[in-house]
């Protein structure tokens, strides 16, 4: 197999640096491959992914793409794949390529390997690695059909680096919206604003549990603004309302992997675990010396947090 | 409205870390089963949008539970039945003989005997992780999805207001029935749900409801078909073959540390993250 599409995720017109992930895979998987750009500015988008090694950039650009809404970019996504004789489609699995995915793997009579963290060649045939049960176990499986459609774990593919060449921008054409399209609109999109850089792509996130309470901001800003970190949240602080949901990290909210993860005040629920233990460093710091987060923890400080986070700050700050 | 609910029972996903694996296949000895908590999630909405929140009794639809599993899967189903749903159907077959696309397609033959006017769905079962049913579903019937729920509205019970949760924050959309939802966790909080028939200043109480001892008295006697798989999906072919499964790399134990500036010299010195 080697005929890979790659589909890109824009966010406001640009591309989205988990595009970079689905890209290591398709160069892993062997060349040749595309890139597949949607969006009311495809063109604009695409030439920011002519340095990665692409035979083609293809953009499918119209005003109706817009705003990502699964039954308008879906059906050109299959159309593409179809007409340029892919064998492979592969999206990042953020919360836009598991929406879409399982979409064109149904339109192209395709298996589908959702959210996979390795690729393999095992006997002539591609073995794909995924985690299941909250990352707990890892399986195996191999996709029946001819063409696979698979998304990839981002903390687990490492971002492709851009390696020279121009690949040609050429237009492809959008396909119909699916027949359901009349029956969803697209309303808005909420976003938290942010200077902070995004939790899915950040060197360290420091990340809050319901003990920190109201002082959540208070107490977890200054450190991350030191460690120019991303912040991070668990369930329980954010189902509190002490933190926002697009802070979340876990099972449900992001998965991150970042070179340092600080846990502060977070029990360590399996949940929560499952989007954050593939980091490299993990700190804990929580007063009860029981807590699960302890176990995976590569270097745990048993300490009431409102003292300790202060006293970090100030020895950061005085070693620095 | 009438909603069609599917689902699975999984391994106690709050002891998932003690799961074990023998010769290639998972473990679950000793782990009690559970209904998938995404799936309980989708029941509670499929509750909440079928009644006027102050009456929880009378119900303004059909809430009907679906099941793929042997015999002993209809628990789960009469626990969705105790607390509240009105019918369950069990399609009798086994985890090894299925994966997510066949589901989806027996669930399409399933919705067009049902005619349900929506699919509430959990946004994954959390022995696989795969998140991709109501996707396929949605797709086989031609239907419009919104994934991954964290608040539905229903405007007039013929078009539904869902936030979708995505990463970074909350997308909007207004889908018109039929469609297939998916539901996330925060669906369950106080006002995740609000069916047309709710009053405005109702809040449910957090999380998923239980069910008093008479109802599960009750739902003993509440219907329960059984159907054969292959009376939904003639063609039994899986796409994607699972083989075996290992255990993910174990991180070393770490260390703990005494204080503060124990740990950023260990951070700078030993783990050179800073």
């Amino acid at each position: 197999m080697s005929n890979t599409l790659v589909v890109a995720e824009l966010h406001e017109g640009k591309v989205r640096k988990s595009t970079h992930s689905a890209i290591a895979f398709a160069k892993q998987a062997g060349a040749p491959f595309s890139i597949l750009v949607l969006g009311a500015t495809a063109k604009a988008a695409a030439a920011e992914l002519t340095g990665f090694g692409a035979a083609k950039i293809l953009a499918a650009e119209d005003a109706s793409l817009a705003n990502y809404v699964c039954e308008r970019f879906a059906p050109t996504v299959a159309a593409v794949a179809k007409s340029g004789g892919f064998d492979t489609v592969v999206v990042t699995a953020s919360s836009y390529g598991k929406d879409l995915a399982p979409r064109v793997a149904a339109k192209l009579g395709a298996g589908y390997a959702p959210d996979i963290n390795q690729v393999k060649v095992d006997g002539g045939k591609r073995v794909y690695r995924r985690p299941t049960f909250a990352g707990n176990a890892y399986a195996f499986c191999e996709i029946a059909t001819p063409v696979h459609v698979v998304s990839v774990r981002q903390t687990e593919f490492a971002a492709a680096e851009p390696s020279g060449g121009a690949s040609p921008i050429e237009a492809v054409a959008v396909a119909p919206a699916d027949a359901a399209a009349s029956r969803v609109e697209f309303v808005s999109l909420e976003q938290g604003k942010s200077e902070r850089p995004d939790l899915g792509e950040a060197r360290v996130v420091v990340s809050g549990g319901r003990a920190i309470k109201e002082k959540f901001a208070e107490v977890l800003d200054p450190l991350a603004n030191l460690l120019g970190a991303a912040v991070g949240a668990s369930r329980a602080a954010c189902d509190a309302g002490y933190a926002p949901p697009e802070l979340q990290v876990g099972q449900t909210g992001r998965v991150v992997a970042p070179q340092l993860y600080i846990a502060i005040g977070i029990s360590g629920a399996i949940q929560h675990l499952a989007g954050m233990k593939g980091s490299k460093v993990i700190v804990a710091i929580n007063k009860d010396p029981e807590a699960p987060i302890y176990q995976i923890a590569d270097y745990g400080l048993v300490a009431d947090l409102f003292t300790a986070v202060p006293e970090l700050v100030a020895e950061l700050k005085k070693q620095a | 409205m009438k909603i069609l609910v599917p689902l699975k029972r999984v391994a106690d996903p709050d002891n998932a870390n003690k799961i074990k694996i023998n010769a290639g296949k998972v473990d679950t000895t000793g782990l009690e089963w559970k209904p998938n908590p995404f799936d309980e999630y989708a029941v509670e909405s499929a509750l909440r949008l079928t009644e006027n929140g102050t009456n929880t009794k009378a119900r303004l639809g059909e809430v009907v539970v679906v099941t793929f599993g042997p015999k002993d899967a209809e628990t789960t189903l009469r626990a969705a039945l105790a607390t509240g749903a009105d019918r369950a159907i069990r399609v009798d077959t086994t985890d090894d003989a299925l994966d997510g696309d066949l589901v989806a397609r027996a669930l399409k033959a399933l919705v067009e005997k049902e005619k349900p006017d929506l699919v509430l769905c959990g946004k994954q079962q959390v022995e696989g992780d795969s998140n991709q049913v109501g996707q396929l579903l949605a797709e086989y019937l031609g239907w419009p999805q919104a994934t991954f729920a964290g608040s539905i509205k229903s405007e007039d019970d013929k078009a539904l207001l869902v936030g979708r949760e995505v990463d970074g924050g909350t997308l909007n959309l207004r889908v018109t029935l039929p469609a297939v939802v998916s539901v996330d966790l925060r669906i369950v909080n106080p006002n995740g749900v609000k069916s047309k028939h709710t009053p405005a200043t109702h809040a449910y109480p957090e999380g998923v409801r239980f069910a008093a001892l008479m109802a599960i008295m009750a739902a003993k006697k509440k219907p329960l078909a059984e159907m054969k798989l292959a009376d939904l999906a003639a063609d039994a072919n899986l796409k994607v073959k699972y083989g075996a499964s290992e255990m993910p790399p174990k991180r070393a134990a770490g260390v703990k540390v005494k204080t503060v500036q124990e740990l950023v010299q260990k951070l700078k010195a030993e783990a050179k993250v800073l």
